[in-house]
């Protein structure tokens, strides 16, 4: 039974997962993936979670979830113990996102990570015809009380990956509903609203 | 007769009601981990709820240091207050008896009816008092199976335990792997820190220097060292407590208008130390808390596997849920992510919650909102998975 919370970058990412594997999802709500990965894809794995009341609904679903802030990384795992680590439009929210990317590439084989592209034509024209900060319907906040503190575009995104030897496998984006229309294919960092990617470290990629 | 008024009927009816506690006797000799052994011994338990048919739906209740078999409900109509767990344990609640058999005792050593200091030895044919041999949690799992056999269960869906309880969940996960399929471990350690043990020592001392407590004797020349059993409670409380919910609770809040000027009792907070201390004295026995208190110090399964605590889980296919709460300075939520940090390395499930409160390490005796949410989603999720499904 799919979970009508499930989003449509979840079903990518879904695929994306191999059955039987170990996963380690880092702001993992309400489990919603998690639960859906273990069952379609007989994963086993952990949820970290930061809020009472989602770690509550994640246990509700039987996700094995451990409440804990990402800001503190990821001590209690061991190096390369988790197969795929995922990361779904969490890393704009945290304050040290370079630590906790470091963290997701030391503990996992590979990492999935899904984030709002700040490069998108609509946030740019936002900036540039109102001279405000972009508010939207993926970024609803205003800029006094966002919670997403690091705001970057796709290209950021891969010069981060070039600059920490990260391995880009494969990367994908949504707009809207549609996932990977021409036009986010033709020019992502235009046209992209979400982006998803899968990354690995470079020393495990040969 | 007095008719109880409709507080009264309320109060069985939210709760289990009315229940009677049992024995089991058990006639295999036991050899403790002390050295000693016992012929045979009592223990005393209540049940709550109904087992099902495939014996699936059974909950194992440990206790903490100073609990006892009476988890819920109520022993008479005339008993106002519950069992130590009846916030958790009874129709509707976290611990639902609608849905599970909650089997709760009262461990070995205990003085609550099971084979204790106080108990006839049947050697002598006199109270064993301070000959009772040191138990340690591995000996109360071990009677733990025992009653588990006597009750039919093979398998229990849950063992639950706060603070000393916990650690006998915990211990559950290593002896007796393939008997338990969910380890519930609240506001617990994997050992005792050095202060722990530094402040359980504070508490013996008082005991043990008490002049009435007559090298553990104190029966036998019908005394009881009451001085000793006080110190020692008060102490313990102010550990059960955080500074900031004795602040909300106490502050510095007088029991009269003006300072005494004298060693009377000014503050409420000396006057809640002192009851505590007070009823402690007729409810419990001195030779028994300090062997709860032994047992506490000396608990620690990673020493048996080279000190790696993850090598105790290797064995069980429990999953694991570990509870913690903020303001618990006493066994720290620091300490309860060292068990799930164990438990990941072993590639455990293990589901871990860090619950804002300003109880301390009474938490896990309280109603506390986000508890009782966490407790009855991670239960209600075992139920719907291990006992339905498997009809």
């Amino acid at each position: 039974m799919t979970d009508a919370k499930l989003r449509q970058e979840h079903k990518l990412i879904a695929e994306w997962v191999d059955s039987n594997s170990v996963v380690l999802d880092l702001g993992c709500d309400e489990g919603i993936l998690l639960a859906h990965l273990a069952e379609t894809k007989q994963v086993t794995g952990y949820g970290i979670e930061i809020d009472i009341n989602n770690v509550v609904a994640a246990m509700g679903r039987g996700v094995s979830v451990i409440q804990a802030d990402l800001e503190a990384g990821l001590a209690g795992f061991d190096d390369k113990s988790v197969d795929t680590v995922i990361i779904g439009q969490t890393l704009q929210s945290l304050r040290n996102t370079e630590k906790l990317v470091d963290e997701i590439m030391r503990v996992g084989k590979r990492a999935i990570v899904s984030f709002p592209n700040f490069g998108y034509w609509r946030v740019r024209s936002y900036l540039y015809f109102r001279g405000r900060m972009p508010v939207s319907k993926r970024l609803p906040y205003e800029w006094y009380n966002t919670p997403n503190l690091h705001l970057f575009t796709i290209k950021d995104f891969e010069q981060l990956c070039r600059d920490k030897d990260i391995t880009i496998c494969d990367q994908r984006y949504q707009t809207g509903q549609h996932m990977n229309s021409m036009l986010t294919r033709m020019s992502p960092n235009v046209f992209a609203e979400l982006a998803v990617f899968c990354i690995q470290p470079k020393a495990s990629s040969s | 007769m007095q008719t109880l008024g409709t507080d009264d009927t309320d109060r069985l009816e939210k709760s289990v009601g009315i229940v009677t506690p049992q024995v089991c006797h058990i006639t295999d000799p036991i050899n403790l981990s002390s050295g000693e052994s016992l012929s045979s011994y009592s223990l005393v338990y209540e049940t709550y709820g109904e087992l099902n048919r495939q014996r699936s739906n059974a909950i194992l209740i440990c206790h903490a240091l100073t609990g006892d078999h009476h988890a819920a409900g109520y022993h008479s109509e005339a008993d106002t207050k519950p069992g130590w767990w009846d916030s958790c344990i009874g129709p509707g609640k976290p611990i639902d008896t609608n849905k599970f058999y909650v089997v709760a005792l009262n461990n070995l050593g205990g003085c609550s009816g099971s084979t204790g200091p106080n108990s006839i030895n049947p050697d002598t044919n006199l109270p064993y008092g301070p000959s009772f041999p040191m138990v340690t949690v591995k000996d109360w799992v071990k009677t733990q199976a025992k009653l588990s056999d006597a009750l039919g269960i093979k398998q229990w869906l849950a063992v639950v335990g706060g603070s000393l309880g916990g650690m006998q969940a915990m211990q559950w996960t290593i002896d007796y792997p393939e008997r338990i399929k969910h380890c519930v471990v609240v506001a617990a350690v994997s050992k005792l820190s050095t202060q722990n043990i530094a402040f359980n020592e504070v508490a013996r001392q008082a005991i043990l220097s008490d002049p009435n407590f007559f090298e553990g004797h104190y029966v036998a020349q019908n005394a009881v060292p009451a001085t000793g059993l006080k110190i020692a409670r008060m102490l313990g409380h102010i550990t059960y407590l955080s500074d900031a919910g004795m602040k909300t609770k106490f502050g510095r809040d007088l029991k009269q208008s003006n300072l005494h000027y004298s060693y009377e009792t000014d503050f409420e907070i000396e006057s809640y130390l002192r009851y505590q201390g007070e009823q402690f004295i007729g409810r419990f026995d001195a030779n028994t808390y300090l062997r709860m208190g032994k047992a506490l110090d000396y608990f620690d399964p990673a020493a048996d596997f080279d000190n790696q605590l993850e090598q105790c889980f290797t064995k069980t296919s429990a999953r694991f849920l570990v509870v913690s709460f903020t303001s618990d300075w006493r066994f720290s939520p620091e300490r309860s992510q060292e068990i799930v940090a164990a438990l990941v390395k072993a590639g455990k499930a293990v589901s871990y919650a860090n619950v804002t409160t300003d109880y301390g390490h009474d938490a896990f005796l309280m109603p506390v909102p986000d508890y009782v949410n966490v407790l009855t989603a991670y239960l209600n999720n075992a139920y719907t998975v291990d006992v339905e499904e498997q009809k």
